[in-house]
């Protein structure tokens, strides 16, 4: 039976900001050990839909279910066991400048109390090498970080405390190609060493196709495409095919005020 | 009528902006008040916290206090010699220092320092996604952020004042003694004869009021800043003013509760 249950499912969320509709009755399945690529324009509701599910948002309508249970219908401290099984890599990285780098990978570790801080710095180096960076680097400020290297602490401080469900926010944004195709790697890497279900945020084709099993294409808050990734580039339909290949018309109509 | 009807409608809208500021305001001061009492706790941010607003505010305080001390001995004993009561000097000194100057002053400096800083870090750390971060990592921000600094503004500001209260009088000492040819033994004991525990006390309990003010606004506005770096900029010069302007208003209130007849 659990089998059948997917790790996310989202029914008929909406949510709205004053009379901006940017969620309006999402429908969506996340099997576990998949990854769902979410693919959209800017604007149409992908980063809201993330926050929703990490309640860092309250949805007005609909429900959010993982593992079958409804967590807003959830006792306080069992949703927040629940959400501290996701793992989430922020689309700036949203490192701790404060902190140096690898209280800032071990900070979930320190935070639910599983281990000391002696041991947990040893642990962040652990989690740093499965990232490509020297041990070395967890003493540096995130400030001392190039984009690329803030990135991949960020995803080590996203896998640190082995999360169930990790969700992306626009993992390759303002990386080289090169450096975009490193952290999609690690992130296949990652998701597939902690048996995670992974759902993704991306404007990038490439990113998507190399991070993703399953895509679907939110416009206007609504899901208007879903299917296998590999399928994104010749999806036939017209709305993806417009996001996909870039093309200026289509049905798709970019609000330019001239 | 139609013009009455619209300044009717904009005042119900300024009324009602108000009470939903202050409202969440409010809602924002208990929830960090409460944070204060229930684990985790985090003793780091708080011991980083003390240390930020009472050492490192510790030299401005201190100079503020002294040349504060200095001025009122000269003002007072301006005014006072042509009434023949320059011995009242060193009464006045000490009961303006510890009741008013001394908590007032120390907090409006403090404000502007502690508190500017307050709402840009944390404001930042809102519009770089730091505090959504720290959700995703288990950690409450009203906890980990706010709470630490809430108590860090009560504890740090009585002790700031503390020590205002002795280089303020010991300001307008040097001034009487060293330039209006005060008697040194006669100056002290009349401070020491004139100034009583509530006085001193009544200052302290301003200053823990203000520390408290000074770190919920700083955190306030930071945690509600919005907008990138311009949004970040208004919390910080919001953070500043307000706190002024409650310091200010809430030293009248204390003042009348502790002394008004």
């Amino acid at each position: 039976m659990s089998g059948t249950v997917p790790k996310i499912r989202l029914s008929g969320v909406c949510k709205a900001f004053g009379d901006k509709v940017v969620l309006d009755g999402i429908d969506l399945d996340v099997p576990a050990h998949t990854s769902l690529v979410v693919i959209g324009g800017s604007g149409s509701g992908k980063s809201v839909l993330l926050k929703c599910i990490l309640g860092l948002l309250e949805p007005d309508a609909g429900k959010i279910e993982i593992d079958g249970r409804d967590i807003q219908a959830m006792p306080r401290e069992e949703r927040d066991r629940a959400r501290a099984g996701i793992g989430m890599l922020f689309q700036n990285g949203a490192l701790f400048d404060s902190l140096p780098v690898w209280e800032n990978v071990a900070f979930g570790l320190l935070a639910q109390g599983k281990l000391a801080r002696r041991e947990a710095r040893a642990r962040a180096g652990e989690f740093l090498e499965q990232v490509g960076l020297a041990a070395s680097v967890g003493d540096l400020s995130p400030a001392e970080l190039s984009g690329g290297m803030q990135k991949r602490v960020a995803l080590a401080r996203a896998i640190a405390a082995r999360p169930d469900i990790l969700f992306f926010d626009e993992p390759t944004t303002g990386l080289d190609p090169i450096m975009g195709a490193v952290i999609d790697g690690l992130i296949v890497d990652c998701v597939k060493r902690l048996g995670s279900t992974a759902v993704a945020i991306t404007h990038d084709m490439a990113s998507a196709r190399r991070i993703g099993d399953q895509a679907a294409m939110i416009h206007k808050g609504k899901i208007v495409w879903s299917g296998p990734a590999g399928h994104l580039m010749d999806s036939g339909n017209a709305m993806v095919d417009q996001f996909t290949h870039g093309r200026r018309d289509g049905p798709i109509q970019m609000e330019l005020r001239r | 009528m139609a013009s009455i009807l619209d300044s009717v409608a904009a005042t119900g809208r300024a009324v009602i902006g108000a009470c939903r500021v202050t409202g969440a305001l409010a809602v924002f001061a208990a929830s960090g008040l409460s944070h204060i009492f229930r684990p985790p706790f985090y003793g780091r941010m708080f011991a980083a916290a003390l240390l930020e607003i009472g050492y490192f505010s510790l030299p401005v305080v201190a100079l503020t206090a002294i040349f504060t001390g200095m001025v009122l001995a000269l003002q007072s004993y301006t005014g006072f010699s042509r009434f023949s009561a320059e011995g009242a000097v060193a009464n006045v000194v000490v009961l303006s220092v510890t009741r008013e100057l001394g908590p007032v002053l120390a907090a409006l400096m403090v404000s502007g320092r502690v508190g500017a800083a307050m709402a840009a870090e944390i404001g930042t750390m809102r519009v770089t996604d730091q505090i959504d971060a720290l959700s995703t990592l288990s950690t409450n921000p009203m906890k980990y952020l706010v709470a630490p600094r809430l108590l860090a503004g009560i504890i740090a500001l009585p002790l700031l004042v503390l020590v205002a209260d002795i280089l303020g009088v010991l300001g307008g000492f040097i001034v009487s003694v060293l330039k209006l040819g005060f008697n040194a033994g006669n100056y002290l004991t009349r401070t020491l004869d004139f100034v009583q525990t509530m006085d001193v006390v009544s200052g302290l309990v301003k200053a823990a009021m203000f520390g408290f003010l000074i770190a919920l606004m700083g955190c306030y506005q930071g945690y509600n800043s919005r907008g990138g770096a311009q949004g970040v900029g208004a919390s910080t010069t919001s953070a500043v003013v307000a706190a002024s302007i409650l310091i200010l208003a809430f030293d009248y209130v204390l003042t009348e509760m502790f002394f008004a007849r």
